[in-house]
C-alpha cells in the first residue's frame, strides 16, 4: 500500500507543481473579488476545472445568469468529451470508483493517466484511483492557500505554469517514443497551429479537436497498418480490425 | 444563493463534457470499432494540441517574441532526449523559463538591444 502511494506520489509531482501555484493563483483571485476561502475549497471540490474557474471567477463577481455560466462551462471544457474515449473499458472496471474517476478526468490527469505504466505487483486501478485523487487535493490545498495567505507568500512564482506546458511536452515525447505511427501526433499538433492560426486563440480548440479526429477516422486504414500501440502487437490483429472494418 | 447556483451549474456542466464519451459509448454491447481506434490514436494526438493550447497566446511579434517559450521548449526537449527524466525535463525547462520571464530575462535583454 504505501509502495502504492509511492508510486502515485512520484507520477504526480509535475501536476503538484502545476496545481499547487495555478491553485494559489485561482484562489488569491476568487479572495480578490470578495470570496472566502470556503467558496476556493467549494468550488475546487466540486468544479474541479483548471482554466473554467479562472473563468468562473469573473461570472461570480459579475452575477453572471445560470444560463451564461452553463454555455461559457460547456463550451470551455468541450475538450474533455474526447478525453473518456480512452478510459472507457479501463474505468469500468474500477467498481465504486468508476464515477469519481470520470469526475476527477482533468487535462493533466488525463496526460498521466495516458502514459503511466504500473509495475506488476501493484494493482493497476488502486494506482490509477490515488493518481487522480493526489491530483485533485494538490488542487483544492492550492486553492485554499492562494485564498488565505496568497498575497503574503513571498515567492515570485510567475512563469511557473510553464510546468503544465513541459509536462504535456515530456507526455507528447513519450508518446512519440513509443508510437511507431507519428500520424496522430503531427496531426495533433499541425491542426492545431492551423486553426490557431485561422480562428485565433479564443475560439481555435473545438474545430481542430474535431478536425482531427475526423482526420484519424479517415486515416484509419492507414494509421493501424503501421500502429505500435501495444494493444495491436500483431498482424493478425491488425488484419482482424481490417476485416472487421470492411463488415461494416 | 445565486453564487451556489452558479457553482453547482459550473461543476454540472463540466461533468457533463467529462461523462458524455462513457454515456454514449460505455453501454453494455462494448465499445464500437472507431471508438476504441480512436481511443487509442487521440491521446498522441491530444497531448499535440494541448501544447499548442498551453502556448496560444504567445506572440511573435511583441517583446519578448516567444523567446522564453521556444527556448524552454527547445531545453525540455533536449534534456529529456539526454536523460529521459521526467522530472528532471519538467523542472529544468520551468526553472529556465522562470528566470527568463522574470527580472532574469528583461535585464539580460536590456544589455543586448
Amino acid at each position: 500500500m504505501a509502495k502504492t502511494l509511492k508510486f502515485a506520489v512520484k507520477q504526480t509531482i509535475p501536476v503538484f507543481c502545476g496545481y499547487i501555484f495555478l491553485g494559489i493563483a485561482f484562489g488569491l483571485l476568487l479572495q480578490k473579488a470578495g470570496f472566502s476561502f470556503i467558496w476556493a475549497f467549494l468550488i475546487s471540490l466540486i468544479v474541479y476545472a483548471g482554466s473554467m474557474q479562472f473563468v468562473l471567477v469573473g461570472l461570480l463577481s459579475g452575477g453572471a445568469s445560470l444560463a451564461t455560466v452553463a454555455v461559457m462551462t460547456l463550451m470551455i471544457n468541450s475538450r474533455h468529451i474526447f478525453y473518456g474515449l480512452s478510459f472507457i473499458e479501463k474505468f469500468k472496471k474500477m467498481g465504486r470508483r468508476y464515477w469519481y474517476m470520470i469526475f476527477s478526468l482533468t487535462d493533466e490527469t488525463y496526460s498521466v493517466l495516458c502514459t503511466v505504466k504500473v509495475p506488476s505487483e501493484m494493482d493497476e486501478k488502486r494506482v490509477l484511483f490515488l493518481i487522480a485523487l493526489l491530483d485533485h487535493i494538490y488542487w483544492i490545498t492550492g486553492s485554499v492557500i492562494g485564498a488565505l495567505i496568497g498575497e503574503k507568500i513571498p515567492f515570485n512564482s510567475q512563469g511557473i505554469d510553464f510546468a503544465m506546458t513541459a509536462l504535456f511536452i515530456v507526455i507528447f515525447l513519450e508518446q512519440w517514443k513509443e508510437s511507431k505511427t507519428h500520424i496522430p501526433a503531427l496531426t495533433g499538433i499541425l491542426i492545431s497551429v492551423l486553426f490557431l492560426k485561422l480562428m485565433g486563440p479564443a475560439s481555435f480548440l473545438m474545430p481542430a479537436l474535431i478536425m482531427i479526429v475526423l482526420i484519424l477516422l479517415m486515416g484509419k486504414s492507414l494509421i493501424i497498418r503501421e500502429f505500435g500501440c501495444e494493444d495491436v502487437p500483431t498482424n493478425e490483429h491488425v488484419q482482424q480490425e481490417h476485416s472487421q472494418e470492411e463488415g461494416i | 444563493m445565486n453564487i451556489l447556483g452558479i457553482i453547482v451549474i459550473a461543476a454540472i456542466c463540466t461533468f457533463a463534457t467529462r461523462i458524455t464519451p462513457f454515456l454514449l459509448f460505455g453501454t453494455k454491447k462494448g465499445v464500437p470499432d472507431a471508438v476504441s481506434y480512436l481511443g487509442k490514436v487521440l491521446p498522441a494526438a491530444i497531448m499535440g494540441v494541448l501544447i499548442i493550447y498551453c502556448l496560444k497566446n504567445v506572440s511573435f511579434t511583441v517583446s519578448p517574441f516567444g523567446i522564453p517559450e521556444i527556448t524552454a521548449t527547445i531545453v525540455v526537449i533536449l534534456l529529456h532526449q539526454w536523460k529521459r527524466n521526467t522530472l528532471l525535463s519538467i523542472a529544468g525547462g520551468t526553472i529556465l523559463y522562470m528566470l527568463m520571464v522574470q527580472n532574469f530575462f528583461n535585464s539580460l535583454f536590456s544589455v543586448f538591444i
